[in-house]
């Protein structure tokens, strides 16, 4: 296996040689890497891969790190299903009760 | 929509913390989590923990969490469990969801204790089964009792890796090694020390360069680093491993936190971007506090007094203690805070948690 080819976003099986190639033909932020691989944009939502491109993006690009900022966080953070996310309102404290 | 005076995110050791605290003074508290049982990493810790007898040395990981469900218990907390909070929108509404149903939540206060997840290593075969992380093994050995290989390759020489490899000799599984990629071990001495007095060799200056194996892990390959941390050519190794378990680093889970639009700062050495806050763990959002590792990666003991911090600041601040009482409260778990950060190790946490420490204002 060559290194180009080891997986670095898992949940959308997004290689090394694909994120280097996107940072090579322009994008400096996480958020466009994300836009041009779907790197982050799985299951985990870039909780694993994130930090890994950012230093990859720092690499190629020169910015520090601390420039380098998570893409936009939006609801549902976590995995939920559509059918919940858009499905009737519930109490959950009256149920405990 | 429901409103409750606190909602806290995270049943670790600083959300049960600040949960208690807060619902002592008085305050009606609703704590969330996403698992099906609170108490964080507490459950999986089976060692006994440092430091002097006011911050539980001496006593389990796991028979701290159990006194601390008892306390919420005792309290008052209301804790809805198997919930994950997808959102924070305008005026402190939470957007709460079980398998089931959706909910908005709105409160006073919300207190954020959302803790970290751990980083990852990528190299060719990170993706087998058996490469897993440190957390992942204390809890099918430590939770759910099943040992998931034979022989363990560590990936780190941090606390973490050092104490979840004993654990795993504990377990019956054999640690082949423990490679560090730094040129001495990460975590402390006492740890190492026991790990080697029971035969396990600690590798410095050595990563892994591959994992292989058909459908799982097989066996890894493991490489010689040079004085700039470069792989030397014709040092591998080749070993005979089922488990490669990564123990490198944590890292803050932050997403409800950037959503709320808190300001942030970048330090590496407490895992990267973590919301500014001041000594009451106030971020630099109205009515949001935070606490533990979302506001830098350290112990579960520091967390446990951070979370106590942002609850009685959360309860002074609805009018559940007077401000002398609070004050005086606040200086005892601070100087608690100070103590904890001592030592080689904690010097540095110490010093970048520093300007945070120093009053009300909210700064970088």
């Amino acid at each position: 296996m060559k290194d180009k080819d080891i997986i670095i976003c898992r949940c959308e099986e997004v290689t090394l040689g694909e994120i280097e190639k996107a940072i090579a033909e322009g994008a400096t932020t996480l958020a466009e890497v994300k836009r041009r691989t779907r790197a982050g944009m799985g299951l985990c939502q870039g909780r694993t891969c994130s930090k890994v491109i950012a230093k990859l993006i720092s690499k190629y690009t020169g910015q520090p790190l601390k420039d380098i900022l998570p893409s936009t966080f939006r609801p549902p953070v976590r995995v939920v299903k559509l059918k919940i996310l858009g499905g009737e309102e519930s109490c959950f404290l009256e149920k405990q009760k | 929509m429901e409103l409750v005076e606190v909602a806290v995110i995270g049943a670790g050791p600083a959300g049960l913390a600040a949960s208690i605290e807060a619902a002592k003074a008085g305050a009606e508290v609703v704590l969330i989590d996403e698992n099906n049982r609170p108490g964080g990493q507490l459950f999986k810790q089976i060692h006994k923990f440092f430091g002097s007898k006011s911050h539980m040395a001496g006593i389990r990981g796991i028979n701290i969490a159990t006194k601390l469900l008892e306390d919420c218990e005792k309290f008052g907390v209301k804790t809805l469990l198997n919930t994950v909070a997808f959102g924070l929108f305008e005026e402190n509404r939470i957007g709460l969801a079980n398998k089931d149903k959706k909910s908005i939540l709105r409160a006073k206060r919300i207190i954020l204790a959302t803790g970290a997840s751990e980083n990852v290593l990528n190299f060719p075969g990170w993706t087998l089964p058996g490469v897993m992380g440190a957390g992942a093994l204390q809890t099918m050995m430590n939770v759910n009792r099943v040992l998931p290989g034979k022989r363990i390759l560590m990936i780190g020489s941090g606390n973490v890796g050092l104490i979840v490899s004993y654990q795993a000799l504990q377990a019956g599984a054999k640690v082949v090694a423990i490679v560090e990629a730094a040129p001495q071990i990460g975590g402390y001495g006492v740890h190492a020390a026991k790990i080697r007095r029971a035969g396990v060799p600690i590798l410095i200056s050595h990563t892994v360069k591959k994992v292989f194996g058909n459908d799982c892990v097989e066996g890894a390959v493991i490489v010689r680093l040079d004085k700039k941390w470069k792989p030397i050519l014709g040092s591998e190794k080749k070993i005979k491993v089922d488990v490669v378990c990564l123990s490198v680093g944590l890292n803050p889970l932050t997403e409800l936190a950037w959503m709320a639009g808190c300001k942030f700062v970048y330090i590496p050495a407490l895992g990267g971007h973590i919301p500014i806050h001041n000594w009451n763990m106030e971020s630099s959002k109205k009515d949001l506090y935070v606490a533990g590792d979302l506001t830098g990666v350290e112990e579960a003991s520091t967390a446990l007094e951070e979370g106590k911090l942002a609850g009685l600041a959360v309860a002074e601040s609805l009018g559940y203690l007077k401000r002398e009482k609070a004050s005086k409260r606040k200086a005892e778990i601070r100087e608690q805070l100070i103590a904890l950060r001592a030592g080689p190790f904690g010097e540095l946490r110490r010093k970048l948690k520093e300007p945070f420490m120093q009053g009300d204002e909210i700064r970088k």
